[in-house]
């Protein structure tokens, strides 16, 4: 019996032709509206975890960390643009341009970029090409693992609006409703000098001090969980990823 | 194909509609019951040892699911799809993760995208792309997915979309396209 | 006393001052020529001093417990333990650091005891791949010891002394009377086992980033990156400073200039065929640099050792 309510739940009667398509509509599916992130003391509730998962992980949300003033934080941030680390990490088809960028041809390391292979040390994230709604979880939790000031860059079409998947069901369609991004580079695929020319145009973004992503987060910490865990739909994994 | 082998199969197994692709490739169907005797019968008789993959095509104006086994022969160098037709309510098929336990993964993929159950298939529920759906599976042919993606993610305005083949022509011819 | 006391601060600042900003120039410089090699630009000279200040810059550290903290400070303390502990220039009290009659033997020790401290950090973190580099490098590490052990205990037979300062005295008088070639086969072996000690390529699955993401400081961030990148500096110069006191007849001048200009050009051309090697070969697996350093370098110290004591 159970067996048989389970399977109507995925069996449908073949649709005759013409007839209207009846989808549940998810945001009645999951209301994001009703999640709650925060008790009382303003610590994450983690209700993803299990009870005993919770003692391991850190309950407090980012905060927003003032950057220091004047010469000393210009000079802080011309370090931070001319040492990019970028995290090993490719979320898509787009990683495959990073290759090149290591080989003789066009050498990032010449610009002080270089790749990383864990989010601790690593300051920015290529997020290449489509992000599946499986990968942005994997995304969400080293975006939070890596240390700020941190800067993401969307390579291709498929990070600012779906790209030729903007109607699939698993392609997040705007990358900036998740994470916060501070450059995007167009195209399907972009050549890795058009990813040269994003770092560029990244570094300048940080020595003018506009590189805040990590502060954007923070701030808006409760809006990017609620579109995040619309989304992710088993989340088990803690609020915030220290 | 050989036709001794498809006259074979035909008496035991009661395979219909032949249709030879090319020397290396061709197609039969069977029905439901007898799919994975013969498919074991292909494996351990007739050197169809390699399942090269395993999927469904839906044909939702017939209301059946098609299950395509395909099987390779290396010692005859043949490709042989073998076409089940299931009924779209009825979606329990055999497992055939006791042949190759390979085809355990595709068995939790088609589970996750088409709702095909495959009773006794080890970790069947187990997540393979999706991860905690709900509602249709999304690669039956009713599941709208542009409906899902506008309702589900956030649209970026001003998106534009033209038809590639009228585009192209445009772009490349552009004094021809006046006439069109 | 207190102005004695003083005196030694300050040169012992310069000291480090001195061995710090060399190193990591030549660090650059040495990431710069193995570009080359790889028909690469390469990055800045300058580039470690940029890392070191981002990466103290940085806003936000996470501690995984106490043992975390103390790790780059073990690491540290190992790196300026072996340094310190030797004479750089030979003659000059500003750069004889806290040279004594024993310091070969403390020397030794030290280079083993950040690795020691840094696997006590990297445990801390949890993470699974940090105790992963650590063993591998450990293991590595007590391969390389035996040949290196023996090239020393050659040399110490040879002079009769375990002080630093007397074996680079002893070498004194033209480059016929360098350990190099007065015992041939103890610096043979001391420099394979350098090659380990550098860690560069024939030798460096212990940060391997494509296998064991970096290795032991795969959860070191912010600060603790920062202070382990300037161990590495220090560690790597001190090393580089022992092996051309023991083996490339130290280095000394009338002027103090000229003595620290050798010194530069010595430990460049140490570095120097560190990367050539680096360059040319594939990295071993660990039971492999084993199987390497317990072979013919071993039988090489061996040798030495036999035939200075006969």
């Amino acid at each position: 019996m159970e067996k048989d309510m389970e399977r109507r739940l995925y069996a449908d009667t073949g649709a005759p032709e013409g007839s209207p398509v009846v989808n549940p509509d998810p945001r009645t599916l999951g209301d994001s509206s009703n999640i709650q992130l925060f008790n009382e003391q303003l610590k994450l509730l983690n209700s993803g975890l299990t009870e005993e998962d919770r003692l391991n992980f850190c309950d407090t949300p980012p905060e927003v960390i003032k950057p220091f003033r004047g010469h000393w934080e210009n000079f802080l941030n011309w370090a931070r643009s001319e040492s990019l680390w970028i995290l090993g990490f490719g979320t898509g088809c787009g990683a495959i341009e990073l290759r090149p960028l290591m080989t003789s041809r066009f050498d990032m390391y010449q610009y002080g970029i270089q790749p990383r292979p864990t989010p601790r040390q690593s300051s920015i994230f290529v997020i290449g090409g489509y992000a599946s709604v499986k990968t942005m979880k994997r995304i969400v939790r080293s975006y939070e693992q890596m240390q700020g000031p941190k800067f993401v860059l969307g390579l291709g079409s498929c990070t600012i609006n779906g790209g030729m998947y903007y109607d699939s069901y698993n392609t997040v369609n705007r990358l900036d409703h998740y994470i916060p991004v501070d450059v995007y580079i167009a195209g399907c695929m972009p050549r890795p000098e058009a990813l040269l020319a994003g770092l560029m145009e990244l570094k300048t973004i940080i020595k003018e001090g506009r590189g805040e992503g990590a502060n954007k987060y923070a701030e808006n910490f409760e809006w990017y969980k609620a579109n995040q865990k619309r989304i992710i739909k088993d989340w088990n994994m803690p609020d915030y990823n220290w | 194909m050989n036709i001794e082998l498809y006259k074979n199969l035909e008496n035991s197994f009661g395979v219909t509609s032949l249709e030879v692709k090319n020397r290396n490739q061709s197609y039969i169907r069977v029905k439901k019951e007898m799919a994975v005797p013969l498919i074991t019968h292909l494996k351990l008789v007739e050197s169809y040892k390699h399942l090269s993959f395993f999927t469904i095509i839906d044909q939702i104006e017939k209301g059946e699911f098609e299950l395509l086994y395909m099987l390779h022969s290396y010692s005859r160098n043949h490709d042989l799809g073998i076409i089940v037709s299931i009924e779209r309510h009825e979606t329990d098929m055999e497992s055939i993760h006791h042949l190759w336990p390979a085809a355990e993964t595709y068995q939790r993929e088609l589970r996750e995208m088409f709702g095909v159950e495959f009773p006794d298939s080890p970790g069947l529920y187990e997540n393979f792309c999706l991860e905690g759906w709900e509602g249709i599976p999304p690669m039956r042919r009713e599941f709208d997915t542009k409906r899902y993606s506008e309702d589900t993610f956030y649209k970026r305005p001003g998106r534009e979309t033209n038809d590639p083949a009228k585009y192209m022509k445009e772009k490349i011819y552009p004094s021809e396209a006046e006439t069109w | 006393m207190l102005s004695a006391i003083l005196t030694k601060t300050f040169y012992t600042f310069i000291s480090l001052m001195v061995i710090l900003n060399y190193a990591l120039l030549l660090i650059g410089s040495m990431a710069r020529i193995r570009a080359k090699v790889q028909g690469r630009v390469g990055q800045p000279v300058w580039q470690p001093y940029i890392d070191i200040i981002k990466n103290y810059g940085k806003r936000t550290a996470v501690t995984h417990g106490v043992m975390f903290y103390l790790g780059p400070v073990f690491r540290l303390a190992g790196g300026l333990g072996t340094y310190l502990f030797m004479p750089v220039v030979y003659g000059f009290v500003m750069f004889e650091n806290f040279s004594f009659s024993g310091d070969l033997l403390l020397v030794m020790y030290f280079i083993f005891f950040g690795q020691l401290g840094m696997a006590l950090g990297a445990g801390e973190s949890g993470h699974p791949y940090s105790p992963l580099g650590v063993s591998r490098g450990l293991a590595q590490m007590t391969a390389f010891e035996l040949p290196f052990a023996l090239a020393v205990i050659s040399i110490v037979a040879q002079y009769g002394t375990l002080s630093i300062t007397e074996i680079v005295a002893a070498q004194q008088g033209g480059w016929q009377n360098w350990v190099a070639f007065t015992n041939p086969f103890a610096m043979i072996a001391g420099m394979l086992a350098f090659l380990g000690m550098s860690m560069q390529n024939p030798f460096s699955v212990v940060i391997a980033p494509q296998e064991i993401p970096i290795g032991p400081p795969t959860e070191m961030h912010s600060a603790f990156l920062g202070m382990l990148q300037t161990n590495r500096a220090i560690f790597n110069g001190a090393k580089m400073v022992l092996f051309m006191n023991l083996f490339w007849g130290g280095a000394t001048h009338k002027y103090l200039l000229v003595a620290i200009l050798i010194m530069v050009v010595k430990t460049f051309l140490i570095y120097l065929y560190v990367n050539i090697v680096g360059a040319s070969f594939p990295r071993f697996k660990t039971e492999q640099s084993i199987r390497f350093f317990l072979g013919v370098p071993t039988i090489i110290g061996i040798i030495a050792v036999i035939l200075q004591s006969i």
